[in-house]
């Protein structure tokens, strides 16, 4: 692969993000609204720590799924449906080239919502910076990679640019409530944590309590890690299957 | 030296045959025009030329390259502008045409390239703000960034204003100038009167005449002689417009009379492609 058409692309990904204002409000600052808004409303302790600290850590798995998964996801299907991705097949830049500088961009858009998270703890409710910055940094990354496979998944199989939207939310909304990304689960119906216990976030939720709340390292975390992985290999996998250049219709 | 050669081509989606055999070539620097109604196989002909779709037989070269198996090299040498294709909304003209610059080893200078396709004055335009013409010429700008040898034009004047097509085919014509190969589809007869150096004329996934567009009109077609007999319009058909006229002529000068309006006609690309197309419902 050519680094330099690679850092081409995600130059143009990263100006293609921040020009359009509907991407960075909704992807970069609704989470950073959200942990506003339910660090206001939480008191008290969650999981032995400071209320705003946990959330804050759910608020980056949202933040994960909401960047790599969903956001990624729309952007795929409205590409593929206004024939840009058709266009860009003609030009001699890479597939591959293509694929990676897009995840990278938005590697780079997850890890910077990470850091204004932090940051806006601190700020705002005297959250700490992490300690094991190594492991939340691999977090981080094993998270994007996981939930951009499952975008690129998702995207393949929605038909329509008009319904992306609707139908990646109905996927993201609940799936966040479910895992405890807007606070803890354990008062919640059996049957509904029945559910969140097979969804992924819940999986990359509870390695940044790890690697955040208790400061461990990552690789003390092999069942979340793995699940995570069986996700990201099963989302791989459809995506090369069922990933499609061309619009719907023709 | 061809810039491309088709031979046999066939493509059927499912039970449709989109593409049933169809032979061409066309010469470097020509500009060949694709000709047909909706559905006739032209854009499936030209999306396995540019290397979308692969073809279930027949024989084609693209610049030397058979583009089912398009490499870098096949790339940088074409320039594509598809039917319909959307950019950026919320890029600039001259930010769009730098990112499609970016991707080609040699590509042709920005600013000139937004000059070539008339939208100096939008350069610093948002995409969402051009009108339909202009993101047409956009879209040929983006084409021509990478400095192609061969261009694809896919009925690219298709829902635009008389003053717009003018313009297009104006542009169309500087890429003639330039050296540029161009193959052209278009369902409307006059684009490709007006554009080509030779036409193919499709109908139901064949070519069922290739010529210049001079030589179309002058084939089996019957030349058409009308005139006015007290107040009452006559029109003759025939394939023998010498003698017709001669005897015609000489009777009405025998009669010392006038032959009122007299008028000969060739038949015009429009009579050709309605009989060759048998779509009386062409545009």
């Amino acid at each position: 692969m050519s680094a330099r058409l690679f850092f081409h692309q995600f130059r143009a990904e990263q100006l293609v993000f921040w020009r359009s204002k509907e991407a960075a409000l909704f992807i970069f600052l609704f989470p950073l609204l959200l942990f506003m808004l339910l660090g206001s409303v939480y008191t008290g302790k969650i999981y032995g720590v400071p209320a705003a600290q946990a959330l804050l850590a759910g608020l980056i798995g949202y933040g994960c799924a909401n960047t790599s998964f969903a956001g990624l996801a729309i952007q795929l299907v409205l590409r593929r449906e206004a024939a840009i991705l058709k266009r860009l097949r003609a030009t001699p830049l890479p597939a591959a080239t293509y694929i990676v500088a897009l995840l990278a961009s938005t590697l780079v858009v997850f890890a910077l919502q990470t850091v204004a998270l932090f940051v806006l703890g601190r700020i705002l409710y005297g959250t700490p910076f992490p300690h094991a910055i190594g492991s939340v940094v691999l977090a981080v990354v094993a998270g994007s990679a996981v939930f951009a496979a499952i975008g690129v998944a998702t995207a393949s199989v929605i038909r329509s640019g008009e319904g992306s939207s609707a139908v990646v939310n109905f996927i993201l909304l609940p799936m966040a409530f479910l895992t405890g990304s807007f606070g803890p689960t354990r008062h919640y119906p059996s049957f509904l944590r029945a559910i969140g216990d097979v969804l992924p976030l819940k999986y990359f939720v509870d390695l940044v309590n790890a690697v955040y709340l208790r400061g461990e390292a990552i690789w003390t975390q092999p069942k979340a890690l793995g699940v995570l992985a069986a996700w990201g290999v099963a989302g791989l996998a459809v995506a090369i299957v069922k990933f499609r250049w061309e619009p719907s219709d023709g | 030296m061809s810039a491309i050669t088709v031979r046999g081509l066939r493509k059927a989606y499912g039970e449709l045959e989109a593409v049933r055999g169809v032979d061409f070539e066309i010469e470097e620097g020509e500009v060949f025009g694709l000709l047909g109604p909706n559905g006739a196989g032209k854009t499936t002909t030209v999306e396995i030329l540019e290397g979308y779709r692969r073809r279930d037989a027949g024989e084609v070269s693209v610049l030397g390259h058979d583009p089912e198996h398009p490499g870098p090299e096949f790339r940088e040498r074409i320039g594509v502008v598809l039917q319909q294709s959307e950019l950026w909304p919320n890029l600039t003209v001259r930010e769009t045409h730098a990112i499609f610059a970016g991707y080609y080893a040699r590509s042709r200078d920005v600013n000139e390239v937004i000059e070539l396709v008339g939208l100096a004055e939008k350069r610093d335009a948002r995409v969402k703000t051009l009108s339909g013409g202009q993101k047409r010429r956009l879209d040929l700008g983006i084409a021509l960034v990478g400095d192609p040898d061969l261009v694809f034009l896919d009925e690219p004047t298709t829902g635009f204003d008389p003053a717009a097509r003018r313009a297009a085919w104006e542009m169309i014509r500087s890429l003639r100038s330039l050296g540029k190969t161009v193959l052209l589809t278009t369902h409307y007869l006059d684009e490709a009167e007006q554009l080509a150096d030779r036409v193919a004329v499709m109908r139901e996934g064949v070519i069922v005449k290739v010529g210049t567009p001079r030589e179309l009109t002058t084939g089996d077609l019957e030349v058409e002689i009308r005139y006015r007999r007290d107040g009452e319009e006559v029109v003759v058909r025939t394939s023998e417009p010498t003698r017709v006229l001669h005897e015609l002529t000489a009777d009405a000068v025998a009669r010392g009379e006038e032959l009122e309006r007299l008028e000969v006609r060739r038949p015009s690309l429009e009579d050709v492609y309605l009989t060759l197309t048998g779509d009386e419902g062409a545009e």
